[in-house]
């Protein structure tokens, strides 16, 4: 591993926990499109400043681009406010209206510039460690790394110091209004943080990579944990790990690395959608199997209590019986005929099943339930 | 270029004319599905749906080798498909919501179709140029056959439409009515489901993938604004769709550098911010009118009804009331003396003395007539 694929996963970690920071309140917040508008309109923000500064490096750009996030949103709320449509209708209206002129701008008065269409959807990642800070002779590493950088520790000091509110405002904020908590300010103030996340990441990753980091890795935590604090860490590793993958996989294939990453992110996530342990869809299976057998073996021991005593013991109490009368198919009576024997429910004599005590305790309990 | 200049390429061109009419036919296809994408709540849903058909373009094209417009439109439709079940599935059976879904589907498989592209791209056959036009769309490769296969199969799609609008007009708008009266709701779905595909799918060549979902938004959310009939909003959201498509083409025609897919977009966008506007009843301006409207109405109506309490208050018919006991009375004194006058130009109202008003007999039945009403 040469020191430049090195460089380009740490700055692809960067970006991954960066984003996965913003990334966990905006799913809890259900404004994952958001990271979606925002990484396009974003563009125009780099364009419009890019006219001012006539600079492609300048950090006003990095304003602009912010300035243009929480645009965006403002736009999509005054649309909903207006109640003409609803909020993804808004959301589906603003964001490629402002790409658009962000396009045509670009092609047409910054044709020769560093800016272009492509670069912004897939970023340039391969070539981030050619862009270095150079102190006094010496080799600061690539630039990549402190921007991104710089972003991962704002979204991290925001986290941490706002924990509280931010954890308010997103699970109850009629309740965060009412302690004076500003819910509108946290609000805001998290947009402008994934517009920053987004600008300062797409100039590392392409945008579509921003939305893949923001909402997949959450999502794939959202599904792992209950807790606020363990989802930011899970989606974080989670985020992390499908960089590295991401970028052996382009590796490998020869292919974008942006989107190697963000097909990596989806793995991931397909992977703990089918395999979370308690909300994993095999899971679900399984609890709901366990549930069956757990639901039909109560029903077989109070089916086999109910007729004990009584004179048709030698008819109802057959194993062939059960598919007639408990409209079980032959193999499912067999499958729970042997689980409740193996659980010392039931016994067999010539065909006939009788309670064990065991069972006419479980029997008993359910009757009196 | 001149204006008349325009008109004439846009008949005898063979590019504009070409241009033009794709763009009008993806513009009316997508403005009709649209609308009933746009009333089912799934906005976005073409925005995820057009990004995910960009691994089924170049799956389609890595598979056959072709780049037949009809097998890339194949391959798009699937892979679109396969998204939108995903998605489904994931809203279904996870506590994850519609629009995280929604974002995660839309950008794990654009980057997964990214990934492709860019192996496809390094595949040492050069066969594969002209894949990347599907990102943003180069509207001026459309050939004249694109635009036949376009017109055909958006066709059929306007036509099955058409076969079932009243099935599809109920699920849009009550589906549990429409499952209790037999109808197969889930086949409904997705069909009008696949029919959106389709008309996304269509127009990735001309406006892009990341373009394509404000052709669907767009025309849907102008033709609400004007009508609260789903037939009329279908033909308008076509129209617009249609008129923003030939107009953008037009312009991006008119001058050097202008990409066409956006400058569609925005003149839709533009048609959108008028609807907004000036469309009646819903139109902002109207509304402003009819907020005034009824703030005025209410206004007159609290005097007269503080002159009516008064009246019942003071038996004695003759006696007027000081404007000062009607300002304070009223929750915008200012307005009270302007009020009074328009009152006594209607004849509702008479000043029986200087600085004595009292309600006319017709005040005196108006105030009846209106407070009885409410009361």
């Amino acid at each position: 591993m040469s020191l430049a694929q090195l460089e380009i996963q740490i700055i692809a970690s960067l970006v991954a926990v960066a984003c996965s920071l913003v990334g966990v309140f905006l799913i809890l917040r259900r404004m994952a499109m958001m990271s979606d508008a925002i990484s396009h309109t974003v563009l125009l923000g780099i364009v419009l400043a890019f006219f001012v500064t006539k600079s492609i490096t300048s950090p006003l750009l990095l304003i602009g681009a912010a300035l243009m996030g929480v645009l965006t949103v403002s736009l999509v709320e005054l649309l909903n406010r207006t109640q003409l449509v609803r909020e993804d209708t808004s959301i589906g209206l603003v964001f490629p209206a402002l790409f658009s002129i962000a396009v045509i701008l670009i092609s047409r008065f910054a044709g020769d510039v560093h800016i272009d269409n492509d670069a912004v959807l897939l970023g340039e990642l391969a070539f981030a460690p050619f862009n270095r800070v150079k102190l006094f002779g010496l080799d600061f590493g690539p630039e990549a790394y402190y921007s991104s950088g710089g972003i991962l520790i704002l979204n991290l000091l925001f986290v941490i110091l706002f924990y509280k509110e931010l954890k308010l405002a997103t699970f109850d904020s009629a309740l965060a209004a009412t302690l004076g908590f500003a819910p509108t300010l946290i609000h805001y103030a998290l947009m402008t943080l994934v517009s920053l996340t987004a600008v300062g990441s797409f100039n590392a990753v392409g945008s579509i990579l921003v939305v893949a980091f923001m909402v997949a890795p959450p999502s794939a935590a959202y599904l792992l944990t209950d807790k606020l604090s363990r989802m930011i860490l899970y989606s974080a590793l989670i985020g992390i790990f499908s960089a590295i993958s991401g970028y052996w996989l382009a590796n490998i294939l020869d292919a974008s690395i942006a989107g190697s990453m963000a097909t990596m992110t989806g793995a991931s996530f397909l992977t703990v959608y089918l395999f979370a342990p308690e909300r994993g869809l095999f899971a679900q299976a399984k609890r709901r199997q366990n549930q069956r057998i757990e639901f039909a073996l109560t029903m077989l021991t109070m089916h086999i209590a109910n007729h004990t005593a009584a004179q048709e013991a030698e008819l109802e109490n057959e194993v062939i019986h059960l598919n007639e009368h408990l409209k079980w198919s032959p193999q499912f009576a067999m499958q729970i005929v042997g689980i409740a024997e193996r659980m010392d429910l039931i016994q067999q004599k010539d065909g006939l099943l009788t309670l064990t005590e065991h069972g006419l305790k479980r029997a008993n309990q359910e009757f009196n339930a | 270029m001149d204006i008349s200049q325009l008109f004439y390429d846009l008949f005898f061109n063979y590019t504009l004319r070409t241009v033009a009419l794709g763009s009008a036919i993806l513009g009316m296809v997508s403005g009709a599905l649209g609308s009933f994408a746009v009333l089912r709540k799934q906005s976005l849903l073409g925005d995820a749906i057009s990004h995910a058909a960009l691994p089924g373009i170049v799956l389609a094209f890595l598979i056959t080798r072709s780049r037949e417009p009809i097998v890339l439109i194949l391959g798009a439709l699937i892979a679109g498909w396969v998204a939108t079940l995903f998605m489904l599935s994931i809203i279904r059976t996870t506590r994850i919501k519609d629009d995280s879904a929604l974002g995660l589907v839309l950008s794990v498989f654009f980057g997964f179709g990214l990934m492709l592209l860019t192996f496809t791209q390094k595949l040492p056959d050069a066969t594969q140029a002209g894949l990347d036009k599907f990102l943003f769309g180069q509207a001026a490769t459309l050939l004249q056959r694109d635009v036949i296969t376009m017109g055909i199969i958006g066709a059929i799609a306007l036509l099955l439409l058409y076969a079932f609008w009243k099935e599809f007009k109920l699920i849009t708008f009550d589906a549990e009515f429409a499952g209790s009266l037999g109808f197969p709701v889930r086949f409904l779905d997705v069909l009008l489901t696949t029919l959106l595909v389709i008309a996304i799918v269509l127009g990735l060549q001309t406006v892009g993938v990341v373009l394509m979902s404000a052709m669907i938004v767009a025309p849907a959310a102008a033709a609400r604004q004007w009508t609260n009939h789903l037939h009329k909003m279908v033909w308008l959201g076509g129209l617009f769709g249609a008129i923003a498509g030939v107009s953008g083409t037009l312009i991006s025609g008119s001058a050097e550098k202008l990409p066409t897919g956006p400058v569609i977009v925005l003149c839709m966008s533009i048609i959108v911010f008028f609807s907004m506007l000036i469309a009646p009843n819903r139109g902002l301006i109207w509304n402003w009118f009819r907020t005034q409207r009824n703030r005025k109405l209410l206004r007159i109506q609290a005097v007269l009804a503080d002159l009516h309490t008064l009246a019942l208050q003071h038996p004695n018919e003759e006696r007027g009331h000081p404007i000062a006991t009607l300002r304070s009375m009223n929750a915008h004194p200012e307005f009270v003396s302007l009020i009074l006058n328009q009152l006594k130009e209607q004849g509702l109202v008479q000043e029986l003395s200087k600085n004595a008003w009292a309600l006319t007999q017709a005040g005196l039945t108006e105030a009846e007539n209106t407070f009885k009403k409410e009361a």
